[in-house]
């Protein structure tokens, strides 16, 4: 067995079983912690093929990012892990029927002219990886590209905009505002001369401490 | 380092020869860090001291320099306390995830002309990427830990670093596309032909943008909200004690001297010498003034000390002013940017060239 080969074994296994682990997990914390585990590991098999580029991207896109944000909503919920396993015998057959469909379309399409045919050759790349990727991304595919960016822009605003709610009575801080405050909004500067002790106040003092003492 | 390896090669199997090379390169990097770290804490204290009218440190050995060596073999022999009901594998992961990362990304960081561990193609996209997994440490950790201060430092951690993120990838766009290249080591001799040559100037909106994201990713003051002591007690890291307490200010420093280390390399020419070829043929001159590791030390050093000037002036920043300042500030500073760098490549005025 060549390095590269055990290399490769070692990330399958653990990709798989960081897989079943995602699905077996009882706490949804450590579900999320295999399931970034195993986008991992398969980043990791992406760069033995030379797609370094797709796997330090899946890399920085899912695990650096996304899981941040579930692992985020994940910890923030209120999970009960006993009423989780509940209804487990009510959704079996409709998980079943859903699970061999799944295996089935995946045998469907594996068993398909597209996939099912000899390895090509690895062609090897005159230049580097992302570079051809770029290219190839920035020509040929270039409308598809681009209308992919204006999905994902108007994904953003939907998004943002579902979110936005304005609520009456609500004390709010104005943030630029705040921050464009200068000196002279905040303060004034009084001028004032030096207090004038009059005679009959200094009395009153020493009355005062004459009577504290008795 | 080839006469070493012919060496292990007279006598060993190649595979494994090759392995222990690797092996030492990692150690040979992996030790002075260690030690940088361990005296950059040290300069902190100092540093913030003087600019505070104080002395810092100086009572362990001459003048306080051991005073960092006496803090870790404290720290080694504290008791390691787990909260009740934490949970006790991630509690343990934690600090590790928050360190392994910060020490792997040095395995593409050119020190000089071939002077780097892997010299792979897409080494700042690998050093963005690896760089984000450091969040992971911080918010297990808060979870872990099993209580509420931890939880919310981490959940405002988490916030802030996939913000300032998004900046920190547009002006890192801004540098490839000056340079061509994602390869460090290319990146820095795009720089060449001395002061006039470095990305600084084409790119010093970019620069402050990196430098502004590179302090909110490493957590440092002003924008600590990790560990604001006023109303979250210590942060993410409130129940860690003894050596796992001190892996979290590891992979911190570590992280410190990384985004140092990565201004110097992206925007400062790392390596070269501000003077180009001017003092290539004056035969001691060329030594000093040439370029080399030094000048690439030089230029971190005064990065770092940075971080530690910010440290000592700047008040801490409001979560919502980070916010602010993150997504309406720096990222539309750097579209503007990066449009602006691209039409200037499309129509070829390229004076920094």
């Amino acid at each position: 067995m060549t390095l590269e080969l055990f290399i490769f074994y070692l990330f399958a296994v653990i990709t798989l079983s960081s897989a079943v682990g995602v699905v077996t997990a009882r706490n949804p914390v450590y579900a999320a912690l295999f399931l970034i585990l195993a986008f991992f590991t398969s980043a990791a098999t992406w760069v033995l093929l030379e797609a370094e580029f797709l796997g330090v991207v899946l890399v920085l896109v899912y695990v650096g990012a996304v899981m941040v944000l579930f692992l985020f909503v994940i910890m923030m919920l209120d999970i009960k892990i006993d009423t989780l396993k509940e209804g487990m015998v009510r959704y079996l057959p409709l998980g079943l029927v859903v699970a061999v469909t799944v295996v089935a379309e995946m045998i469907f399409v594996m068993k398909s002219s597209t996939f099912d045919r000899a390895i090509p050759e690895p062609t090897p790349l005159s230049t580097n990886n992302t570079k051809a990727l770029g290219e190839i991304l920035y020509t040929e595919y270039m409308y598809p590209f681009e209308i992919a960016a204006v999905i994902l822009v108007v994904a953003i605003i939907a998004a943002i905009s579902l979110t936005l709610r304005r609520r009456e009575g609500v004390k709010k801080q104005n943030q630029s505002e705040q921050v464009k405050t200068k000196k002279s909004d905040r303060l004034r500067v009084v001028k004032m001369g030096s207090e004038q002790r009059t005679e009959k106040r200094m009395e009153e003092r020493v009355e005062q401490q004459t009577g504290d003492r008795t | 380092m080839e006469t070493l390896t012919t060496f292990l090669n007279s006598f060993l199997p190649e595979g494994l020869s090759a392995f222990i090379v690797i092996m030492l390169k990692i150690v040979a990097i992996l030790l002075p860090l260690i030690l940088a770290v361990a005296y950059t804490t040290f300069a902190e204290r100092k540093v913030i001291g003087y600019m505070q009218s104080r002395m810092g440190p100086n009572r362990v050995g001459p003048k306080g320099w051991l005073q960092p060596i006496a803090d870790t073999v404290k720290l080694m022999f504290k008791e390691i306390i787990t909260p009740t009901k934490a949970s006790k594998i991630v509690f343990f992961i934690a600090p590790m995830l928050a360190l392994a990362p910060a020490l792997a990304v040095w395995s593409v960081i050119p020190f000089w002309d071939g002077g780097v561990l892997a010299n792979v193609n897409a080494g700042l996209l690998l050093i963005l990427a690896v760089n984000s997994l450091d969040v992971f440490g911080i918010i297990l950790a808060g979870w872990a830990s099993n209580s509420k201060y931890a939880i919310l430092s981490s959940l405002r951690v988490g916030a802030q670093v996939v913000s300032y993120e998004i900046a920190m990838g547009f002006a890192l766009v801004g540098v490839l596309m000056v340079s061509g290249s994602l390869n460090l080591t290319e990146i820095v001799q795009a720089q060449g032909g001395g002061l006039f040559g470095w990305n600084v100037f084409p790119l010093c909106g970019l620069f402050v943008v990196f430098f502004i994201s590179g302090v909110a990713e490493t957590n440092r003051a002003p924008f600590d909200v990790a560990e604001g002591e006023s109303e979250i007690v210590a942060g993410f890291h409130v129940e860690y004690s003894g050596m796992a307490f001190a892996l979290f200010f590891l992979a911190e420093y570590a992280s410190m001297i990384l985004i140092s280390t990565l201004t110097a390399l992206l925007f400062f020419g790392g390596w070269l010498s501000p003077f180009g070829h001017l003092v290539a043929d004056i035969p001691v001159l060329s030594f000093i003034l040439g370029d080399g590791f030094h000048w690439l030390l030089l230029k971190t050093m005064f990065f770092l000390f940075c971080y530690l000037w910010f440290r000592a002036t700047f008040p801490r920043y409001r979560y919502d002013q980070i916010m602010r300042l993150g997504w309406k500030i720096l990222i539309p500073v750097t579209l503007v940017w990066i449009f602006g760098i691209g039409i200037a490549i499309a129509y070829g005025w390229q004076p920094w060239l």
